[in-house]
């Protein structure tokens, strides 16, 4: 492995790591609201319960997601100095912004892990909401940034100098709207689908099921509604990628000559040399409309930029397969839960319908995963699309292979320790928040 | 506006030194206790920085973020040939966050707890010291960015007497800040004797760090006595921190919990006052005396203006309550359970 590529690879490690974290930084604090507010309101202690035991995995995995994000911001001049030096005064502001936003975030988390029983108990639950509300707020401004990376604006470029430099115009960049859409539903439907599957797998083995049905429910009802939002926003995206960064989109689709009336591909094998996708499925004018909403329109091909300007064609390709699919298996599950609950009452708690839950867990995260490779890889072999190439931006130290292998032990030990931590809370439900069995009659 | 921003970014430093420090000091403290005492020493506090601890951190990406917006170069210089003590860093920040959430959020109560806290100790002196060798080497004159071989560019920029001194006496001054801060912490005589103990023999530690960072200086042929003492400034500044250590020395005797506080802050504050003042604003001094300058270095104007602003917005939504996190906490105190029994 040469230097370049081990500082690739370990700049997506350290972001597919964190990003797992991050969502669930982002979306918990949204689900302990809910059952922190049916507390309130009913004052049903299953809904403490569930607070409480959630808060604690939170403060996990926010703990594991704040070193991971600090990693990051050190990264991206230990790997990527001559990208900062011109980049960092430009697309920086997001950062500083979400810097606040972290602050407030960890100070209202201190407030709402330390606060039970201490403070009004509406001014706790409110910072807890405040918890939430500032991740989102981080990550919309962290993707933002990453959208000015795909599509810059806000400086002249010209005789490799940066010029008239607007921070506020590179925050508002093209892309910024569309990615953080859909990085936010991403973020709600990959968590409610691995927090309900961890719940419904409970319900299946019939461990404390009151507990586990209040939890069940909320975070099935955020990660279907979400579910069924991705692929709109997805669309949106999409659409926005053809327009913005034509490369991009021929190699997701793996649409190697321009043509009008293009097909959409699904699944098969690129084969770069030959400029064909073998044993795919095809639908005429597919892709034409999906681009450009019209089934005769030009869409351009890999041929339409200079080969040393191509993206990787088969990994954004499989990535990008991976991601719809999973989009549209999960938007599937999403439907047939809200039919679940608004008309079939037989379905609800049904064991074919909690299976197919914790089936689903991982597929959130598979799918989030798989759409920054999309990202990050279709925008290849930039770093600043059209503005500065990656080669162009690594570090001169020798050696950074080391570092790969170090953080990816790092990593790896990581992972599986939370992972460990998170069985160990979950069994340790029916122990510490079990309610003995007269008290869940009259609750019920 | 300018000026605006590197006011920021001196007090954010100062800031993660002052809470962060006493974070680390209270890890490197628990290591230097007996074992009879540790589990006291680790309830304390947990108490004290339980709340604040993640906010206590932030200090440090504040820094980052001001740099890599507003001073770009210094941040890219550093962030190449300082690579390694950086990743040093790094990994101490990753095992102690991870460890001290672990062991505090560890649904049973098991050997494990043993690996967490041994990790969090160990962690909690090596980032401290990574943290000084990289603030040491930041003015010791010796990052050459213009090194051909790898030894002189990215391992002698830091690797030398001076910056490993100021580490440690980094590490010390932690030290030092925890054992001050926790004697307001503890409720029974016993461990406010203990701490008080403490605070005397890290503050005898920082003082043969200290000294030690004066030789080192020496043999470097850092100029570290004239950039003390060779302004007014900076032996006003030492002065008066000397006078705070002397009248610490006789409250702590006296019993005195907050007073010695505002001292012990007082001090590193001077102390990072004295050493910034005099090459203000070339805060990155490279081999072959040329200089990286807050000034000639900072981002083009613009951004320069919307950074200050974002700063100043921010921190009219972050230090109120940030204060009054702080300001609950002090007044009614968490209760920590016992240690869980194991189920
Ligand atoms: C739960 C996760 C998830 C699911 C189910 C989907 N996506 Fe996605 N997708 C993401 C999670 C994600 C992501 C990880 O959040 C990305 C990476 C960058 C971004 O902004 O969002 C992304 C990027 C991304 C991009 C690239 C944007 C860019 O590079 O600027 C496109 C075109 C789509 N998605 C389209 C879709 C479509 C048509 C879907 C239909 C089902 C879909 N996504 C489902
Ligand atoms: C958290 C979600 C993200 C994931 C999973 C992700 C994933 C990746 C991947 C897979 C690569 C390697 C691409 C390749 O080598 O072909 C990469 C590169 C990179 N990403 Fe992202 N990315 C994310 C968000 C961001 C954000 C928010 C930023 C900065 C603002 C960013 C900055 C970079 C940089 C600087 C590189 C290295 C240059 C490059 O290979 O393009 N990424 N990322
Ligand atoms: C799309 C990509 C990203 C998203 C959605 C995201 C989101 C978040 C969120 C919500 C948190 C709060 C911690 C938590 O709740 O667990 C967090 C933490 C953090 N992130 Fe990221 N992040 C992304 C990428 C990055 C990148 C590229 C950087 C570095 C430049 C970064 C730097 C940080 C830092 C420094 C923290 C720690 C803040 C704290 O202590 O709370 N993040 N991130």
């Amino acid at each position: 492995m040469d230097d370049f590529i081990a500082a690739r690879s370990q700049m997506a490690l350290s972001l597919g790591f964190h990003i797992v974290f991050s969502c669930i930084g982002m979306v918990m604090p949204f689900f302990m609201a809910v059952s922190h507010y049916y507390y309130l309101k009913t004052n049903q202690p299953v809904y403490r319960n569930v607070t409480k035991a959630w808060s604690k995995g939170v403060a996990i995995f926010f703990a594991t997601g704040a070193v991971s994000g600090t990693v990051l911001s050190f990264e991206l001049g230990l790997l990527w100095p001559k990208f900062m030096l011109h980049a960092g005064p430009i697309f920086g502001l997001p950062f500083s912004l979400e810097g606040t936003a972290f602050f407030i975030e960890a100070i209202a988390l201190g407030f709402f892990l330390y606060g039970w029983d201490r403070f009004n108990k509406w001014f706790h639950w409110v910072t807890g909401v405040v918890v939430g509300i500032s991740g989102l707020v981080s990550g919309v401004l962290v993707v933002a940034a990453n959208a000015w990376m795909n599509t810059p604006t806000g400086f002249t470029f010209a005789n490799g100098q940066y010029s008239d430099i607007d921070p506020v115009k590179a925050i508002f960049n093209p892309a910024w709207f569309s990615q953080s859409l859909h990085m936010s539903i991403a973020a709600f439907a990959a968590t409610g689908f691995a927090v309900a599957g961890i719940h419904a797998l409970m319900m299946l083995k019939r461990k404390n099921v009151v507990f586990h049905t209040k939890a069940f429910k909320i975070a099935a009802v955020f990660g279907a509604a979400a579910a069924i939002l991705q692929p709109l926003s997805g669309d949106i995206s999409a659409k926005f990628v053809a327009k913005t960064q034509p490369a991009k989109l021929a190699a997701m689709e793996a649409h190697f000559v321009t043509e009008k009336s293009a097909a959409l591909i699904i699944g098969g094998i690129p084969n770069e040399k030959n400029k064909e996708v073998n044993y795919a499925l095809k639908i005429p004018g597919g892709l034409s409309f999906l681009a450009n909403g019209d089934f005769n329109s030009e869409v351009k091909g890999l041929d339409s930029v200079p080969e040393e300007e191509r993206p990787p064609v088969a990994i954004s390709h499989y990535a990008f397969q991976v991601m719809v699919a999973l989009g549209m298996i999960m938007m599937g599950i999403g439907i047939m839960y809200f039919i679940a609950v608004i008309r079939k009452k037989q379905w609800r708690n049904s064991r074919w319908l909690l299976q197919l839950f914790v089936w689903a867990t991982p597929l959130g995260f598979i799918a989030v995963e798989a759409g920054w490779t999309v990202t990050e890889v279709g925008r290849q072999p930039w770093i600043i699309y059209g503005v500065m190439k990656t080669k162009d931006a690594v570090t001169p130290m020798p050696g950074i292979v080391y570092s790969f292998y170090l953080f990816s032990a790092v990593y790896l030990s990581l992972a599986l320790i939370v992972i460990f931590m998170l069985y160990r809370q979950i069994k340790m439900v029916g122990k510490l928040y079990d309610i003995p069995a007269g008290e869940q009659l009259i609750n019920e | 506006m300018l000026y605006v921003v590197m006011a920021f970014l001196w007090v954010a430093i100062l800031l993660y030194l002052l809470m962060g420090g006493a974070d680390f000091g209270a890890g490197i403290i628990e290591l230097f206790t007996t074992k009879k005492n540790q589990e006291r020493t680790r309830r304390t506090m947990y108490r004290a920085i339980g709340p604040i601890w993640e906010a206590n951190h932030m200090w440090l990406i504040i820094v980052i973020v001001i740099l890599f917006v507003g001073f770009p170069t210094i941040y890219t210089t550093m962030s190449v040939n300082l690579h390694i003590p950086l990743v040093g860093m790094l990994l101490g920040i990753i095992a102690r966050g991870t460890a001290f959430t672990f062991r505090n959020y560890d649904a049973v109560t098991d050997e494990l707890q043993v690996v967490y806290n041994r990790i969090f100790m160990y962690a909690s002196c090596v980032t401290p010291l990574f943290l000084g060798i990289i603030a040491g080497s930041a003015v010791s004159g010796k990052i050459d960015s213009a090194a051909g071989n790898y030894l002189d560019a990215y391992i002698f920029s830091w690797l030398n007497f001076f910056s490993v001194a100021v580490g440690l006496f980094t590490v010390s001054i932690c030290g030092f800040l925890a054992s001050v801060y926790l004697i307001g912490e503890t409720e029974n005589e016993q461990d406010v004797q203990r701490f008080k103990t403490k605070a005397r023999t890290t503050n005898i530690a920082a003082a043969v760090a200290g000294t030690l960072v004066f030789i080192a200086a020496k043999l470097d042929g850092v100029p570290l006595a004239e950039w003390l003492f060779g302004n007014a400034v900076g032996v006003a500044a030492i002065a008066t921190a000397m006078v705070s250590l002397a009248l610490l020395w006789y409250l702590l005797s006296k019993g005195k919990k907050i007073i010695i506080r505002v001292l012990a802050g007082f001090q590193v504050t001077m102390i990072l006052l004295a050493i910034t003042y005099q090459h203000f604003p070339n805060i990155v001094l490279l081999k072959g005396g040329q200089y990286l300058s807050l000034t000639d270095g900072s981002a083009p104007e613009k951004t320069i203006y919307t950074l200050a602003m974002a700063l100043l917005i921010g921190s009219l939504f972050i230090l109120p309550a940030l204060f009054y996190l702080v300001y609950d906490f002090q007044h009614k105190k968490i209760v920590v359970s016992k240690p869980k029994k194991n189920a």
